[in-house]
């Protein structure tokens, strides 16, 4: 499942993958505040998540919603995290004009990044 | 000997056959058990309030007899405790439904309770409020207040059964305080008892969205893959005396208990694991572990309680005016740039049939619609294919009625007046109700239980004294 091209990767920079393939995740809304908990299929996996899905990249990758702080809770225990994502509901249940005012497709836009082996 | 719990429904909406199972799976294990029914959203309790102003006989969940009818005899015939927040803004009214569907199924002497104190509405104003953190909105005027109501609680549910009641009936409590209750009562733990209280609690938090820690709400073929999802089980949870825990859901049913399932479901809608508040107890899920035991049976270990909060959550429910949505479909070749063109075309007419205030959101279904912005940037930014099959969609909210449905009868006139080839248009509008979180104290809250007697019961208990 993982993507192709394992030849001559020496001389390349890491093979960049989609989150989809390392994690899952799930999504859940309080008014305008969305939760997004993240877990690696294999722990192996977990370090990489930690280094790479930081508080940072998830606010940018949120950024067009609005999103204004977000912070990562570690939890080594089940090889995952939580993120906490502030005002990126865009009105939430209450005011959004979006089709998903609780943001349950959220999750997946998480899984859309892309990690370095 | 373990105490279970199982789950009949997650939400107002939910399948109505899923209790079924469950049930059969309860009467076969012979244990102590309770059946809980969560039906009540946030937003839920509004539906129902503005319910009751059209019909007072209303205000419960509607589909309340549909939920009940398959598993209520089988339940009071083997002591299988029912517990739901089905009663919503009327639980006086769900009672009366219970007692005479039980009458009906030849099951007259059931003991129902109904837990008051939720509904503060009527002293509102003299309450101390504080906003709850991440609260933005003010609190509305009187004129435009539907509803207003804390989370309680387990006590006064497992004060419900104290008093011996087959089925507890409540408004709003805190979703999991439904399956802490009958822990509560069954094993007697203290209500200071911090680490017990927050396993009982976890276990509601687990189960309280059905089929979501089963297989629901998981499945990603080929990634996550749930066998049987049409008939997916809905949840069990085995509970010790000391607070241990193992998932797991009834035989023969779809679905699948898995670490995986558990870990999400176990976060779901947590903030901060180290503290996540309920009434009851405030839990630590940062030293929780999950373990898979055998196919579909899965325990958590590790879960920690701390002192419950001060406060009390109350979420206010408001007149928001009105929503509108209408939608129309162009497909195959240069179907997008059709679309494309239909939303410039309603954009230009908006600005001079509809006043300013009036907000509207325009996604190309397809192209890019629930992740997209407001504004609509990932539309724009969307790499795109000319042919395809498209929906343009419109969203719009105003106070006012008329400036929504002027909103969408404007796409509706994209059939005669729009691109070649536009079809399918679907229009509606209704009101909006907004929501807001406070913060009330715990000591001006007084939530208890009673018995309920309905008129029928109190016939039967006459004749009956009449009798002897």
């Amino acid at each position: 499942m993982l993507q192709a091209e394992p030849t001559q990767t020496s001389m390349r920079a890491p093979a960049s993958i989609s989150l989809h393939q390392l994690a899952h995740a799930r999504a859940g809304d309080k008014g305008e505040r969305l939760n997004v908990a993240l877990f690696a299929y294999e722990a192996d996996h977990y370090a990489t998540l930690l280094e790479q899905v930081t508080e940072e990249r998830v606010l940018a990758l949120f950024s067009h919603r609005g999103a204004s702080r977000v912070r990562r809770y570690p939890l080594p225990n089940l090889a995952g995290m939580n993120f906490v994502i502030d005002d990126v509901l865009q009105g939430g249940v209450n005011g959004a004009l979006n089709l998903d005012g609780h943001g349950k497709t959220l999750s997946f836009l998480l899984l859309s990044l892309e990690v370095h082996l | 000997m373990s105490f279970l719990l199982g789950s009949g429904a997650g939400f107002s909406g939910d399948r109505t056959d899923a209790a079924v199972a469950v049930v059969a799976e309860l009467i076969k294990r012979q244990q102590p058990s309770a059946l809980v029914f969560e039906t009540l959203g946030e937003r839920t309790l509004a539906a129902a309030h503005r319910a009751m102003r059209e019909d007072p006989e209303s205000g419960f969940e509607p589909l309340l007899d549909e939920l009940l009818a398959p598993v209520l005899r089988d339940c009071l015939d083997h002591g299988i405790k029912i517990l739901g927040n089905f009663g919503a803004a009327n639980p006086g009214g769900a009672c009366q439904v219970i007692a005479e569907l039980a009458a009906q199924l030849g099951r007259p002497e059931v003991r129902i309770a109904q837990v008051h104190g939720d509904d503060i509405r009527q002293q509102l104003h003299g309450l101390d409020l504080q906003r709850w953190e991440a609260e933005r909105l003010e609190m509305p005027g009187d004129d435009a207040l539907i509803s207003a109501n804390v989370y309680l609680g387990a006590k006064a549910l497992a004060e419900a059964l104290a008093m011996q009641a087959d089925v507890v009936v409540t408004g709003r409590v805190a979703d999991p305080a439904l399956f802490l209750a009958p822990l509560m009562h069954h094993f007697d733990w203290r209500w200071d008892d911090w680490d017990r209280l927050a396993c009982g609690m976890m276990a509601g938090h687990l189960a309280e969205c059905g089929a979501q820690v089963s297989g629901g709400y998981f499945a990603d073929p080929g990634f996550k893959d749930v066998p049987g999802l049409a008939t997916v089980g809905y949840p069990i949870i085995e509970v010790e005396q000391d607070g241990s825990l193992i998932i797991t859901k009834p035989a023969n049913t779809g679905g699948c208990v898995t670490e995986q399932t558990v870990k999400e479901q176990l976060l779901y809608e947590v903030h901060d694991p180290a503290n996540y508040l309920t009434p009851d107890v405030t839990v630590d899920l940062t030293h929780a572990e999950v373990r898979q035991l055998s196919p579909n049976r899965v325990a958590v270990t590790g879960i920690r309680g701390k002192p419950a909060p001060e406060r009390l959550k109350t979420t206010v429910c408001y007149e928001g005016g009105w929503q509108g949505e209408a939608e129309i479909s162009y497909a195959g070749p240069n179907a997008l740039a059709r679309a494309q063109l239909a939303a410039q075309v309603l954009r230009e007419r908006l600005v001079f049939r509809a006043p300013a205030e009036l907000r509207i959101r325009l996604d190309i279904i397809g192209l890019a619609s629930v992740f997209d912005s407001d504004s609509g940037e990932l539309q724009r930014s969307a790499s795109t294919s000319v042919s395809g099959d498209y929906r343009l969609r419109l969203a719009a909210e105003h106070s006012e009625r008329r400036w929504v449905a002027r909103a969408t009868q404007e796409l509706l006139a994209l059939y005669c007046a729009g691109p070649a080839g536009g079809g399918g248009v679907r229009r509606q509008f209704q009101r909006r109700v907004f929501t807001a979180s406070y913060l009330v104290k715990r000591s001006d809250i007084y939530a208890h239980a009673t018995l309920f007697e309905s008129p029928t019961q109190e016939a039967h208990r006459s004749e009956r004294y009449a009798a002897s």
